[in-house]
């Protein structure tokens, strides 16, 4: 089947109406942020503090890239661990009012709750294809904690970013169905 | 005594970090292109020809197969016959990483404490490096830059002997299935049998770097690789844990003396991106 086309940042009924297991080619602005940005953003939602982009309806990349080389827009860029950003996800679901997360591995029970709650998507992006998802990126800047190096929050522009519905907003888990369909062992 | 000048070693290490960051190794490579006519779930399939596009795209634009660089871990045999000039050797590539994270733009990864403060050193330094002196009057060094996702989900058990070979395999398949799609399969699985605590998880880490597939020269060891691949694999866990039939491309087992009460395993788990480099002065 082709893959479905959407746009970020997502309204609620398209994100609800992700299917686990789908195919998907991600066109819009998606921001980057993983453990240091996630703990500074957190204190700041905790506080009251200004946020540091227009969160409503965003799409979260847990990445950090390589430098870019001259003339490149982004180096590699693939998705990081997911379940390291569970601690934080919840918050950042309910208060920063995120629509979309990529990113790679499975999530916690609390996480998948706040999606269901707050219909957030959670998209998968290959692990470990750095090189080929660079290729969807079209524009990259940074717009927060330029201290943190690669680990910088970057507002990025892609077009055709291949990923896979993996956790959808009724909770449908594919880390949970795909190996269970293809077990062949108990 | 042979002498090897500093500055030689840092620019063969910085190659090195470069290369294996941006080039598959061609057994790993070969080893992917064959999966994809293997993998029964077509999903699974499709992610395991982007993976072979990946390393294509990589190797074309000189750019890293994957954003996570990686610790640099480095196995050195130094020959007893050969001694560095103007320097040290731990000088030498330590140098040569932050050189070659530099100039390749990759991505440094490392922070200065684990615990307090967690800034980054900015040059992906210290590397990790082990040490082997050997006859003869060479420098042999490897590189094996360790991402930070597969690395996560490694484990070490000091098992008892009575567990035997069946604790082993049960041991190491289920280190793989509960790590489901963190470390980015199909992985390579590196199980260090024996040896003291350290030697096991130095031992798992180094049968990573044996050639792709490539059974222990110990027949009952090389039948434990092929048991611990067909549980891996009847698993389900699949290409990036999303279900499938190819969560490994292979196990490697290396082993060990040990003591008689004793049993460590270690298994180190690496992604598909299995790399390594090396050069020889």
């Amino acid at each position: 089947m082709e893959p479905r086309r959407i746009t970020s940042p997502l309204d609620e009924t398209t994100a609800r109406n992700l299917r686990s297991g789908e195919r998907v080619l991600l066109d819009g602005v998606i921001y980057t942020a993983r453990d240091a940005a996630h703990q500074r953003w957190c204190e700041a939602l905790g506080t009251g503090d200004e946020p540091f982009f227009e969160s409503e309806g965003a799409a979260v990349y847990f990445a950090g890239p390589t430098p870019a080389k001259p003339g490149a827009k982004v180096g590699s860029i693939g998705p990081t661990t997911s379940g390291r950003m569970d601690a934080y996800s919840p918050t950042v679901i309910r208060k920063a009012k995120i629509r979309a997360m990529i990113g790679k591995g499975n999530r916690s029970a609390a996480v998948v709750e706040a999606m269901k709650e707050c219909g957030c998507v959670y998209l998968a992006a290959a692990g470990g294809l750095g090189a080929l998802l660079a290729e969807s990126v079209i524009e990259s800047e940074i717009v927060a904690y330029a201290d943190l190096g690669p680990e910088a929050v970057r507002r990025l522009v892609v077009r055709g970013f291949p990923a896979v519905v993996a956790i959808d907003c009724e909770g449908n888990n594919l880390y949970e169905t795909g190996p269970m369909q293809f077990r062949t062992v108990k | 005594m042979r002498e090897v000048g500093y500055f030689d070693i840092v620019e063969r290490v910085a190659e090195i970090c470069v290369k294996a960051a941006c080039l598959l190794p061609e057994d790993v490579f070969a080893a992917l292109e064959k999966s994809v006519g293997i993998e029964v779930s077509e999903l699974g399939a499709s992610l395991l020809r982007d993976c072979v596009r990946n390393s294509q795209v990589a190797s074309e634009k000189e750019c890293p197969i994957c954003q996570d660089t990686g610790f640099a871990v480095f196995f050195v045999e130094m020959g007893e016959e050969v001694r560095v000039e103007g320097g040290s050797l731990a000088g030498a590539i330590s140098e040569g990483t932050a050189l070659g994270y530099s100039r390749g733009y990759l991505r440094k990864s490392i922070v200065d404490d684990p615990v307090f403060g967690r800034r980054n050193t900015g040059d992906n330094t210290p590397p990790v490096i082990h040490l082997e002196l050997v006859p003869g009057d060479k420098i042999r060094i490897v590189v094996a830059p360790k991402g930070g996702g597969s690395e996560n989900m490694s484990a070490l058990a000091m098992l008892k002997p009575s567990d035997g070979k069946r604790g082993i395999v049960e041991f190491a398949v289920k280190t793989v299935v509960e790590a489901g799609g963190n470390p980015c399969p199909p992985l390579v699985v590196g199980i260090g049998v024996g040896g003291t605590f350290e030697k096991a998880a130095i031992l798992a880490k180094k049968s990573l770097l044996r050639p792709l597939g490539q059974p222990s020269t110990s027949s009952g060891y090389a039948l434990m690789e092929a048991e611990i691949l067909g549980r891996i694999n009847s698993s389900g866990v699949g290409p990036q844990g999303l279900g499938g039939s190819v969560t490994a491309l292979a196990v490697h087992i290396e082993h060990f003396p040990c003591h008689i009460a004793s049993l460590p395993v270690a298994v180190n788990l690496n992604c598909h991106a299995a790399r390594h480099a090396e050069t020889t002065i």
